[in-house]
């Protein structure tokens, strides 16, 4: 559990990674994930419970725990002083690695910043500095890596160059935990998810599970307002944009019936199948309304 | 399976990078400064201020002081400065990701913050000797180099501790400027206390920064306001005092983890 003031930011997380795994964490902001992670770093403390990176708490034995774990932070922090080769030498340094040069080279060249290895920090792109930040985590070689909203600002294509690194690694047995708002990475990319909200765990299953589990339809509707019995179904609504969950075909002719009834137009109207951002979307609904039920 | 050594070799290296990459600011300037002090001062007072019943020129008494002056500021000012800017930019991070322990983080900040006070101490004296060049010959250097060894892990101490309470550059700056600079003005650099009122004497007894110049002095001249050995028993207690102060801050995470 971990309190920040009257804030509750965390709160009975209890959860395994297993070895190997490609986990995924995702919540919206403020879910806890943030913080979550902080205390796996030790960057947090919590106020009570307890962390354990490969069995090592990461409080009592947090030199075991943190060689045991590379963390890209959110924030695009660097420090001014030093060019990219410097920064990465360093970071091992402080992990007590020395002559680890060759192993800078394949961060690099599989970082695409080889061109860049004696540039000043200051002189990256948002994206050339995001990606110095993997190489920091992964500079001591850590066997759990962590990469929180690894590739926000970084572009399509570097991107991918970077999923497929991150990939390669969890081939070669690291274990991966990523929080990330692109679910279609997390879908891509994890084999089991865990979904936070408001610092609790609302949803834990393997990819597949989430999906099967949360199969159905989705219609994706734009109309000047919505049926008044519909209103339950709507997972998001920016707009006159509605999107609505269907358990089955029937349930398009009669939300048709209901538009048709009410005499709503319809300017689109768009069927899809369930993906991960409607399984985040139905459980995130779901928890929100738990949330704020008020016992008989 | 990787072996890992020590790791705060390393951060010494990093502190040492940082203020060398800057020279010019961090070497050059203070020297400087420390240079226009001794022209102006010793022109000014040399035939108006007697030190220790006349047996030591004002110019040549300066000198001691405005070394340790030196020592002490640019000490404080390395791991304070190095800290406040690691906290503000947010790359504090990728020291505080490491196993490095407490006491590795002391060690490295407190040892950069001594290396650079003392270099820019060397290049004051050097410097300075060209003006006063008898004082190569100083009677009893272990003293002034206990001394300067013992002011600058102070102050490196006070810049650290400094460095983790402050939030924003303005609270530092006025650690600096209401705290260091005034006790360090007021410790004896640019005069005896002996040719202070009674008053000021004794509360001047009361300032650590005092024994600090004063035992560094008794290297220079082998004459002192108060014996040399009092002085370094003051410093070391104080030195001890910090180090034990920062090193609970360090281990308690105060305002370094959240």
């Amino acid at each position: 559990m971990r309190r920040f003031g009257a804030v509750q930011a965390l709160a009975g997380v209890d959860l395994t990674v297993h070895e190997g795994e490609f986990f995924g964490l995702l919540g919206p902001n403020g879910a806890g994930k943030t913080t979550l992670i902080s205390i796996l770093a030790g960057l947090t403390r919590p106020d009570s419970g307890s962390a354990r990176i490969l069995g090592h708490d990461v409080i009592t034995d947090y030199r075991a725990a943190r060689r045991a774990l590379g963390v890209v932070p959110q924030e695009l922090v660097f420090d001014p002083f030093f060019s990219v080769r410097e920064t990465l030498r360093i970071q091992a340094g402080y992990f007590g690695l020395r002559r680890v040069d060759d192993w800078i080279d394949e961060i690099l060249a599989h970082l695409d910043l080889t061109s860049k290895a004696d540039a000043n920090m200051r002189s990256l792109s948002g994206g050339m500095k995001r990606r110095v930040l993997v190489g920091q985590a992964l500079v001591h070689k850590p066997p759990v890596i962590v990469l929180d909203e690894p590739t926000a600002g970084v572009d399509v294509e570097l991107r991918q160059s970077l999923w497929g690194f991150i990939r390669k690694l969890n081939r070669d047995g690291h274990t991966i935990i990523l929080t990330t708002h692109y679910l279609e990475e997390a879908e891509a990319l994890c084999g089991r998810i865990a979904m936070l909200s408001a610092g609790r765990v609302v949803a834990l299953d393997t990819t597949r599970n989430l999906l099967s589990q949360f199969a159905g339809l989705t219609v994706r509707l734009v109309a000047e307002r919505l049926p008044a019995t519909w209103q339950a179904r709507v997972l998001r609504a920016e707009g006159g944009v509605y999107l609505l969950r269907l358990d089955d075909y029937a349930d398009l002719e009669a939300l048709l019936a209901a538009l048709r009834t009410e005499r709503i137009a319809i300017t689109e109207l768009a069927l899809q199948e369930a993906d991960l951002e409607q399984v985040f979307l139905r459980i995130m609904s779901g928890a929100r309304a738990s949330a704020t039920a008020v016992p008989a | 399976m990787t072996s890992f050594g020590a790791g705060w070799p390393t951060l010494l290296h990093k502190e040492l990078l940082r203020f060398w990459k800057v020279a010019f600011q961090t070497i050059l300037a203070p020297v400087l400064t420390a240079l226009l002090y001794l022209l102006i001062f010793s022109h000014v007072l040399e035939s108006h201020v007697s030190v220790y019943d006349g047996k030591v020129p004002y110019g040549a008494f300066l000198v001691p002081g405005l070394v340790m002056m030196s020592v002490l500021q640019n000490s404080f000012a390395n791991s304070s400065s190095s800290l406040i800017q690691s906290k503000i930019t947010g790359n504090l991070i990728f020291v505080l990701l490491t196993p490095l322990s407490p006491a590795d983080l002391f060690i490295a900040y407190v040892m950069g913050a001594m290396i650079r006070g003392i270099a820019v101490g060397l290049g004051v004296l050097a410097v300075t000797l060209f003006f006063v060049p008898s004082l190569l010959y100083l009677p009893h250097p272990l003293w002034a180099l206990g001394f300067a060894l013992l002011g600058s892990a102070i102050l490196g101490t006070l810049g650290l501790i400094a460095g983790i309470w402050a939030d924003k550059f303005d609270q530092l700056a006025t650690f600096q400027n209401f705290f260091i600079v005034p006790l360090t003005f007021l410790s004896g650099v640019f005069y005896s206390i002996h040719s202070l009122p009674r008053f000021w004497q004794q509360l001047s007894h009361f300032n650590p920064f005092f024994y600090m110049i004063d035992g560094f002095r008794y290297g220079f001249f082998g004459l002192s306001d108060v014996a040399p050995s009092t002085s370094l028993g003051i410093v070391s207690l104080c030195a001890v005092s910090l180090a034990l102060i920062a090193l609970g801050l360090l281990r308690g995470g105060w305002k370094l983890r959240a």
